[in-house]
């Protein structure tokens, strides 16, 4: 079984809050849950939407065709309602009239003026649609409840508890569904992933600047700042949050910064100074439509070829394209390792899509988190040099105040190996070897993209980061229908892993790119990696992500 | 004990030797530790001072010296942390840092080498060279007004205001103790000629106006300071011109006051992965 269910309506109507309370019932009963959310780059008004997908098998994308639209107002049946299934229904909150009236055989009739009667409280028609919802698919009604009670208290409670009540008897059950075992699952989105990552690999200072989509992290973490112990900035501008979250790496605190494309962009220079100070850093870039302001909450890959050469001069780094909330998880304590490991600024690439979509996950395993400093607690004697040149490129790191009678000096000048200002020719040759030389056991910690497919594919799709989900349901419904099609996804992708790519590239007829940007970012660095070409281009730059759904009409007109 | 012997990269006659003896001075006189101090510096000849004194260095990026330094006191608040630049670093490129570090009132020291010119670049005009003074890149003369330093940090709320000349190496060196003793964010502006690229405000320019502060003045009253940060044309007063104790940001953070210094926390993985329930 596979439903979907749209709530929609203005900015303010309260949709978040009740897409949430409808997933955690969903998540609570059992259910594999993918909550999407389209939003407008406003507070009030406008039209936004939830999109809460429930199976009783693994899911990990959205999807097209609706069961329920739940319409906090006109506007969205009118939107909606052409995606409707044959069997799907529209349950009405406000403008009750107009839509029962334009909708009349789709509608399950909500008494809309009983509830605000019987509760005294117009805001709580919502919660009526909800459990009527639950009744449609013959769930409890305690499943809701429990929600609320998490929720509200006193009389708001006692509301929706009567709101909730009359909702499920307002209709009878059409959608039969079977109960599943219940699993202890945690639903999450991407950012709230990142985030406790972060906190499991002992970063403690965050500084940020808000900005769409990668606020969250900053806002969960500083919500458990005080319980982890960690500093949580809010930076007056993104060029002081790098130079901050920089300055406490240098002290020897595990530092972080994130930000969107835009804010990335102030960033940059601080970027070309953790690379020549050599200074552990992890950055993430949440990204959404560019250029410029652009669609401030809405989704793209726009920004990898950006990413990948920010910061001015030449120095290592890695990026690491986020897929999916649990790996957002792991990826993130992977990389504050590799940071430390190489001193190397690592940049984890998520975007709208990702960071707001909350799905059903496993718990994290914790146990599987190992934290490596990579910092030197014997120092020989005579004076500690920061930049000394060793056989691997990477110089062992103290934490300045923590010996007695070391100094640690770094410079954003070129510099000698105790970190003082140089105008040396040699001396530069030197660090730059250096610099390079020091990531080149990188290379065989990489780890190569997924596979997702059948053996020997034909048609080899080639994507990265967040697309991973819709492509994963895609191509597996695919292989169902006997298409010889098989999907790699990037994580790793700067450095770019190349040995799957060019094995599975050998036997495939057609290699395909699937990105959300408009000059296929991932087709010309693979070009200039592994030298290989796509021979066709599958690109969405509307600010939407594709749904499983669409991948599959694409792929069947375009490519198939 | 804070001596180095890299050669100095500045020009004869520049006041940064001054202030550079004297910053060593005020730290023996304070009985530091090296290893304890941090000098976060940006870029520009002021810039270069960390490099000639044996301390923690972060010589980092143009107008970003406090952010870093900033950071540096939160991560380890055990740290002497010295932010130290020139006027076009701290008041120019880095004008927004500065607003900020006023509002949030760390425990640092922020000395700012006022040659009032952009030495490094070779003569542009920093935000207080003086109006209409003609510069190697304003050849009609400096049409913006100078910024105040003193009367800019007195109206963002800044609780130790004061002001030197390099040429007194003696009196700086006793005010930059001050400064570090002072709990809170503590300015230091220091006058200071630049032979090279400042032709107005000379060595003798400065003799002529400079006055000290006397003895029984009182720092604490603020109406008092007002009007000296205005004082300039002619005279020019120095000293600690503003000192109030406020709330200082350490002091006032949970996390950083019941605490040791954060990079001394220890850190267990599994003690975080409560914070799961969160999401069930």
């Amino acid at each position: 079984m596979d439903y979907n269910i749209l709530i929609g309506g203005a900015a303010g109507q309260g949709m978040d809050t009740l897409g949430h309370m409808l997933s955690k019932a969903l998540k609570n009963l059992g259910f594999y849950v993918f909550l999407h959310k389209d939003y407008m780059s406003r507070i009030r008004g406008g039209h936004n939407f939830v999109k809460i997908r429930f199976s009783d098998h693994p899911i990990s994308s959205h999807a097209d065709k609706l069961t329920l639209i739940i319409a906090l107002n006109f506007e969205t049946a009118q939107i909606h309602s052409a995606a409707l299934a044959e069997s799907g229904k529209i349950i009405a909150v406000e403008d009750a009239e107009k839509v029962n009236g334009e909708y009349s055989s789709v509608i399950i009739n909500l008494p809309v003026k009983d509830i605000i009667q019987k509760t005294g409280n117009r805001k709580v028609v919502g919660t009526s649609a909800l459990s009527c919802a639950l009744k449609l698919f013959g769930l409890p009604i305690t499943a809701l409840v429990e929600q609320a009670e998490e929720l509200f208290e006193g009389q708001t409670l006692e509301a929706n508890k009567i709101a909730a009540e009359e909702g499920y008897n307002s209709c009878d059950t059409i959608f039969n569904i079977k109960l599943p075992q219940p699993w202890d699952s945690i639903f999450i989105n991407g950012n709230e992933s990142i985030a406790l990552g972060a906190l499991a690999a002992g970063c403690k200072f965050y500084s940020a600047y808000p900005m769409t989509p990668a606020t969250s992290i900053m806002t969960y973490l500083s919500k458990k700042s005080k319980e982890a112990n960690v500093l949580v900035e809010q930076a007056e501008d993104e060029i002081a949050a790098i130079n901050m979250a920089l300055g406490a790496s240098y002290v020897g605190v595990r530092a972080m910064t994130g930000s969107s494309g835009g804010g990335f962009a102030l960033m940059v220079e601080g970027v070309s100074l953790a690379g020549i100070t050599e200074t552990p850093i992890v950055i993430a870039i949440s990204q959404r439509p560019g250029p410029a302001t652009g669609f401030p909450t809405r989704t793209e890959q726009g920004d990898l070829g950006f990413v990948i050469h920010s910061g001015h001069g030449e120095f290592p780094r890695m990026v690491i394209a986020l897929r999916h909330p649990e790996d957002a998880f792991y990826q993130t304590v992977r990389a504050f390792n590799i940071a430390d490991k190489y001193q190397i600024p690592v940049f984890l690439l998520t975007d709208q899509y990702l960071a707001d979509y909350t799905t059903t996950v496993k718990p994290f395993d914790f146990s599987k988190v190992n934290i490596e400093r990579y910092l030197m607690n014997d120092v020989p004697d005579g004076t500690y040099k920061r930049y000394a040149i060793t056989e691997s490129g990477i110089s062992p790191r103290i934490i300045p105040g923590g010996n007695h009678g070391q100094i640690v000096t770094l410079d954003s000048d070129e510099h000698d190996e105790s970190g003082y200002i140089t105008e040396s020719a040699q001396v530069r040759i030197d660090m730059v070897n250096k610099r390079f030389k020091k990531i080149e056991s990188l290379f065989d910690e990489l780890i190569e993209p997924d596979y997702i497919g059948c053996d020997n594919p034909k048609i080899l799709l080639i994507c990265w980061g967040s697309t991973y989900g819709p492509v994963k349901e895609a191509i597996l419904a695919l292989n169902a229908d006997r298409h010889s099609i098989g999907a790699l996804i990037f994580g790793d992708i700067y450095p770019l892993p190349t040995k799957a790519l060019v094995r599975l590239a050998t036997t495939a007829q057609q290699i395909v790119n699937l990105e959300q940007n408009a000059t296929g970012q991932l087709a010309d660095l693979v070009k200039q990696q592994a030298m290989i070409a796509c021979d066709h281009s599958l690109l969405k730059y509307d600010g939407r992500q594709w749904s499983k759904d669409e991948i599959i009409d694409s792929l069947k007109k375009e490519v198939l | 004990m804070f001596n180095i012997s890299n050669e100095t990269a500045w020009c004869p006659g520049c006041g940064n030797f001054g202030i550079l003896e004297a910053l060593k001075n005020a730290l023996e006189s304070l009985d530091l530790a090296p290893h304890k101090v941090v000098i976060s510096s940006g870029i520009g000849q002021a810039a270069k001072t960390p490099q000639y004194i044996s301390v923690n260095m972060y010589n980092g990026l143009h107008g970003r010296s406090l952010p870093a330094g900033i950071a540096i006191k939160l991560a380890n608040k055990d740290l002497t942390v010295i932010v130290e630049s020139g006027d076009g670093c701290s008041y120019g490129e880095g004008g927004n840092h500065f607003i900020h570090a006023v509002r949030r009132n760390l425990d640092i020291t922020h000395i700012v080498h006022n040659n009032q010119i952009y030495g490094l670049t070779k003569g542009q005009a920093s935000p207080t060279t003086s109006r209409m003074q003609k510069t190697e890149l304003q050849f009609d003369g400096v049409q913006l007004r100078p910024l105040n330093p003193i009367s800019l940090a007195l109206g963002l709320g800044a609780g130790f205001v004061a002001r030197c000349f390099s040429g007194d190496k003696t009196h700086l060196a006793l005010v930059i103790a001050e400064a570090i003793k002072f709990k809170g964010y503590a300015l230091v502006d220091i006058l200071q000629p630049c032979p090279s690229f400042n032709r107005v405000n000379t060595f003798k320019w400065y003799k002529d106006r400079i006055y000290y502060l006397p003895e029984d003045y009182d720092p604490s009253e603020l109406s008092k300071a007002r009007v000296l940060a205005d004082e300039w044309s002619d005279q020019i007063p120095l000293g600690i011109i503003y000192k109030s104790q406020s709330i200082e940001y350490i002091s006032e953070n949970p996390i950083l006051n019941n605490n040791p210094p954060i990079v001394d926390l220890s850190h267990n993985p599994a003690d975080t992965a409560r914070f799961m329930d969160d999401f069930r």
